[in-house]
């Protein structure tokens, strides 16, 4: 088989898997309105599906940000930053974050992907370990492959099959980096961070975590876990992306160990990729001042967030194991997913559809998350589509 | 000595494919795990879970580029067992 055709047959299982399932994955949109509402054909849709946690993309402070940037400084910085120097931007958006989570060191990367692979790859390499929850996100799996370092999995959120995989791995448990996230994207579960830090000590590894998605989301300043928990001190690295409460693209580490510095160095995620652009890192500055002042954003966001999980319970779904910003419905099988996806769609509401094998254990997921900005008639329709569906689909 | 931990080994893990795979087909040592015995990567992901804790040994995940038969992977059980 050539390379061309291993594609084909790749191509072939998936359509035969679920053929009506065109159109599921990368919808196009048509027209953006506001961080809530787009046109996706002809219909105005109630977007629940974008990680806009804070429904910041159109803040007036980020769009003047975004704009004064471009005028100044151009569309691009066309280089890396090691080839094409550092603008102020990129030294203050670093200064910022290090502020804001009172760390000694930071670094801003390209994506929030490339944030992972770098600090990942440049923590570890061949003979270190990596020990990372099963249920990690690609850029987790992606930075251990590029390190070249021993890459062993426990069982997600368990502290004490960590606890295990960290005693069998005798004094090799000084050079392993231990991974977790946040706020898991999947089911929006979070990590027991105080007992997964307090197994860390016991073994004197490294631990980093991924607040990709409780970045702005956990915490009076929204922080992420780490605040929530009141455990700074026990995180040793931090990585989390713009892309999701902060409205842009990008991605950081903070710590508060001085080698991280190093990362610039030696990390080809950092190095060999063009820096963000000036409207990018402007208006990411002007959405991290709002996310540290925005408690009343947060309060809105979890306000909905427990509304959408309580009444999705309540008709009968099976959902994550906790209410959060990601509200995902366990569905029996692929097909029913896909058909409560369409259902909604249909009534004009967009959110995620997860199928195997991308989901946890092969599950099947219709996973929404929640906006501050969501009005309560927005939520309103949402929660009244849902049961409706329910009962016509046969979900139960 | 050593062979005969190997083919305890090889049995242990011919075993444990049986009850994982949950198929009629009876696991035997040059069965392929992806082509015959249906294991894809994210099975295999949590097979590995199982087997470390079967064994007590850490197997890495990217120790497993060359593994495609249920002997490779009693190969590399083995060979980590001895090692540790
Ligand atoms: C847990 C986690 N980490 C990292 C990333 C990557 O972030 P970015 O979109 O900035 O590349 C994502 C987002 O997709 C994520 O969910």
């Amino acid at each position: 088989m050539n390379l061309l055709n291993k594609l084909d047959a790749a191509a072939a299982l998936r359509k035969a898997q679920l053929p009506e399932a065109v159109g599921a994955f990368g919808i196009p949109i048509e027209e953006v309105y506001s961080s809530t509402e787009a046109r996706i054909g002809e219909n105005r849709v109630l977007l629940f599906g974008t990680n806009n946690y804070l429904g910041l993309s159109f803040a007036p402070e980020c769009l003047k940000a975004a704009h004064e940037a471009i005028d100044n400084e151009g569309t691009g910085t066309t280089g890396s930053r090691m080839a094409n120097g550092s603008y102020f931007g990129h030294r203050e958006l670093e200064r910022e974050f290090a502020d804001f989570y009172q760390c000694r060191e930071s670094i801003v990367f390209t994506t929030g992907y490339q944030a992972n692979l770098g600090t990942i790859a440049g923590l570890v390499g061949p003979g270190d370990v990596v020990l990372i929850d099963g249920d990690s996100h690609a850029s987790i799996y992606d930075g251990c492959t590029l390190s070249g370092a021993d890459v062993i999995r426990f069982r997600h959120n368990d502290v004490a099959d960590l606890d295990k995989r960290l005693r069998r791995l005798g004094e090799r448990s000084a050079v392993t980096l231990i991974i977790a996230e946040g706020i898991y994207s999947m089911l929006g579960d979070q990590a027991p961070l105080v007992d997964i830090i307090s197994v860390k000590n016991k073994y004197n590894s490294l631990l980093l975590l991924d607040e990709a998605h409780s970045l702005g989301v956990l915490g009076n300043t929204g922080q992420g876990l780490v605040e929530k928990t009141g455990m700074m001190e026990g995180v040793d690295f931090i990585t989390g992306t713009f892309s999701k409460s902060l409205c842009s693209i990008g991605g950081f580490c903070v710590s508060n160990h001085s080698q991280l510095d190093q990362l610039r160095y030696i990390s080809h995620p950092y190095i060999f990729t063009a820096s963000p652009s000036p409207a990018t890192i402007a208006s990411t500055r002007a959405a991290l001042k709002l996310l540290r002042n925005g408690t009343k954003l947060r309060e809105q966001l979890w306000k909905n967030a427990h509304q959408l999980y309580s009444k999705m319970s309540e008709i009968g779904y099976k959902l994550g194991p906790e209410p959060g910003p990601i509200v995902a419905a366990i569905l029996d099988n692929p097909k029913q997913a896909l058909a409560l996806w369409q259902g909604l769609l249909e009534n004009n509401i967009y959110v995620n559809l997860i199928l195997p094998p991308a989901a946890p254990e092969n599950k099947s997921l219709v996973r929404c998350s929640i906006n501050a900005a969501h009005t309560s008639e927005q939520m309103q329709h949402v929660c009244e589509t849902f049961a409706k569906l329910y009962t016509e689909i046969g979900i139960d | 000595m050593a062979e005969s931990d190997y083919n305890e080994t090889l049995q242990q893990l011919c075993q444990r494919l049986d009850s994982f795979t949950g198929s009629d087909i009876k696991v035997s040592p040059d069965m392929s795990l992806v082509n015959q015995l249906a294991i894809d990567s994210i099975k295999l992901l949590n097979l590995i879970m199982e087997i470390e804790d079967t064994f007590d040994i850490s197997v890495p995940i990217n120790a497993l580029v060359d593994v495609q038969t249920v002997r490779d992977l009693a190969d590399l059980i083995h060979k980590i067992k001895t090692e540790s």
